[in-house]
């Protein structure tokens, strides 16, 4: 039987939202296979986040050890994939998150494994699973197969419902692999982005500028901050240093789904809609009647962002 | 510490070309598309220049398709690199592929560093970089960035991201992560994935596009390097994806606010 196992990632004691969506994707995919669910945890604190797993009805196989955090995919790689022969795992699930993109590549290396990236969604019939996927900035929806007899992925977390409670979970301490005397790599910082708002891709409303906010993104964070919003960008204004990196959305950036995107000033190339066009309701404020946002956009309103989002902000207080 | 590094140039579908599944979906329609470089492989060969121009050594760029590539290997010698080498391949390659090359190129030409993109734009599949280092037992840093923005008077001056220790054994990565940066140090030969923050990459001057037309560059049967090159990701069919139906356009704040409060229920 292919057995199933999920890779988590972490952040202070729980496990991220994005893990939990890989959660479900894997109950779903052991569910197609009939093999068994297995979710791995390293890290140097991972009580806490092996019990949430557990209670999703995977075998978690806890690797408490200090020098698994922080991450680095040299570290992590190589005891994923003792643990992936050890069950033995057919299927190898991640969350295309940052780490997940740049560890799990590693993982199906050492396995010689192929890999599918961002997956939306499974097709095929039964045991033959297909993986729906994104090509040229999701202008095209590929159906793959890996032909390899373990098989690695990465969903999309906006595209996966995060695991229900189920039975039969349990939680096994494990040991990490034997990693080499002189690590080739250094972990030296992490500078954060430090911000009261709720992250971008689990936010419920999303306000985001681009360049026609000109650099001054008041009046979307302002009325991002009375919604109870994330502050999200097009790439024009993170590579004019306005806001970090960390707020881009689109094909190379984050992919977010909402259940409301307000875009501000952001003209609507394909590459900024692919991370945005499955948010439920989208609003799009642009001075331009023809931009292409308006194709995309629920409601759009033809005006200048400076007067529209105070005017709009001004609504939702009076409304409270 | 002069360094060699090799670099990939990548021939994909321009970004600006407009993208159509054929109706049979094999395929995509390639009337009236253009190609180019790569955007992220652009990045990467302007982060090998200015680790030359800096350092000094060799940059050596390598494309890896059908005769069409060797446009995108004369770019990267139009931009500045040293030579170019082209393994020719015709037919679908996937990540597990192209890595492999990679590594065959990697033990001919023993760089220092090897610097792509993070990301092709056509596969978007963001793995041949790990790939690479995980084949060939190398560190590696993805999605490598800067602190300084693109307007910055760093970019202008044309630093690089990228910062070689003085002794030239460990390099200093700047990695764009969820929640914020990252900052990594390789011990060389290591492996380096390009973000679109790392720089603003230069156009060819013309003497470089002389030279590069005159460029004599060599060309490897994949099957030299790699023997097994048979697709792991089997790609069975494309569809458009689902339309998303345009909505209405409404008067003015007023009509935005009720539309979202009363009929969407958002607000
Ligand atoms: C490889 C690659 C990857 C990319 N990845 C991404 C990505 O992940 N995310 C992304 O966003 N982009 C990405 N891009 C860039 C993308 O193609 C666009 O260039 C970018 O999204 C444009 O940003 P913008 O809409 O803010 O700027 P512009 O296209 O310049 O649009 C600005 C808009 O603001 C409007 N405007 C101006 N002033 C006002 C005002 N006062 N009030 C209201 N409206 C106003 C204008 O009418 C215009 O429509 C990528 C490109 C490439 C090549
Ligand atoms: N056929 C190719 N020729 C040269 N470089 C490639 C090729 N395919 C992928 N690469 C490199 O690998 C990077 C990541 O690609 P991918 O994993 O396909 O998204 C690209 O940005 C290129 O630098």
């Amino acid at each position: 039987m292919p057995n199933v196992l999920v890779v988590l990632e972490h952040a202070s004691g729980s496990l991220r939202k994005a893990a939990r969506c890989a959660l479900g994707a894997g109950q779903q995919l052991a569910a197609r296979t009939g093999g068994t669910f297995h979710a791995a945890l390293l890290g140097a604190e991972v009580a806490a986040a092996a019990q949430e797993a557990a209670a999703a009805g995977a075998t978690v196989h806890a690797v408490a050890e200090p020098r698994f955090t922080p991450y680095l995919a040299e570290q992590h790689a190589p005891t994923l994939a003792e643990l992936a022969r050890a069950i033995p795992a057919a299927w190898i699930v991640g969350a295309a998150t940052a780490q997940g993109k740049d560890l799990l590549p590693r993982v199906a290396a050492r396995l010689g494994a192929g890999a599918a990236t961002d997956v939306l969604a499974f097709g095929g019939e039964g045991e033959a699973v297909t993986l729906r996927r994104p090509m040229w900035a999701g202008n095209v929806i590929a159906d793959v197969e890996i032909a390899t007899p373990v098989k690695v992925l990465t969903i999309r977390p906006t595209e996966f419902a995060p695991a229900p409670p189920a039975p039969g979970g349990a939680v096994v301490p494990a040991r990490g692999a034997d990693a080499p005397a002189a690590a080739k790599i250094r972990f030296l910082s992490f500078q954060p982005v430090k911000s009261e708002r709720p992250e971008l891709t689990e936010a419920r409303v999303v306000v985001a500028g681009g360049r026609g906010t000109k650099g001054n993104f008041g009046p979307v964070e302002a009325l991002a901050d009375a919604l109870g919003g994330a502050v999200g960008a097009s790439r024009a204004a993170v590579d004019a240093g306005w806001v970090p990196n960390d707020l881009q959305v689109g094909q190379t950036g984050k992919v977010v789904a909402p259940d409301l995107y307000v875009a501000a000033g952001i003209s609507g190339q394909i590459q900024h809609v692919a991370g945005m066009k499955g948010s439920k309701v989208i609003v799009a404020v642009n001075k331009d009647a023809d931009a292409p946002i308006f194709q995309v956009a629920d409601y759009g309103l033809v005006a200048d962002l400076f007067e529209a989002l105070p005017a709009l902000l001004e609504k939702v207080k009076a409304s409270r | 510490m002069p360094l060699k590094i090799l670099v990939t140039a990548k021939r994909v579908e321009d970004p600006e070309s407009r993208i159509q599944v054929r109706p049979d979906g094999a395929g995509i329609v390639t009337e009236g598309v253009n190609y180019r470089m790569n955007p992220f492989d652009e990045i990467a060969v302007e982060e090998a220049l200015r680790l030359r121009e800096k350092h000094g050594g060799e940059v050596v760029a390598v494309g890896i398709g059908g005769e069409p590539a060797l446009s995108e290997v004369k770019a990267a010698v139009a931009m500045g690199a040293d030579r170019g080498l082209l393994v020719r391949h015709d037919g679908p390659l996937d990540p597990p592929a192209v890595s492999a090359l990679l590594a065959g190129v990697f033990e001919r030409e023993r760089p220092d560093l090897v610097v792509l993109g993070k990301q092709s734009i056509d596969d978007d599949q963001n793995q041949v970089g790990q790939y690479l280092a995980e084949r060939l037992d190398l560190p590696q840093a993805t999605c490598a960035s800067k602190l300084e923005s693109l307007e910055s008077e760093a970019e202008k001056r044309r630093q690089p991201g990228l910062l070689l220790s003085a002794d030239g054994r460990t390099l200093e990565v700047t990695r764009e992560v969820d929640g914020g940066v990252e900052l990594v140090a390789l011990q060389l030969p290591a492996v380096v994935t390009c973000d679109l923050r790392l720089n603003k990459p230069r156009f060819a001057s013309l003497p470089g596009i002389m030279k590069s037309k005159k460029a004599v560059i060599p060309q490897l049967a994949a099957a030299t390097l790699a023997p097994d090159l048979a697709p792991r990701v089997v790609v069975r069919s494309l569809t458009a994806p689902p339309a998303r139906q345009g909505g209405v356009k409404v008067a003015d704040v007023e009509e935005l606010w009720r539309r979202l409060h009363d009929e969407a229920k958002v607000l």
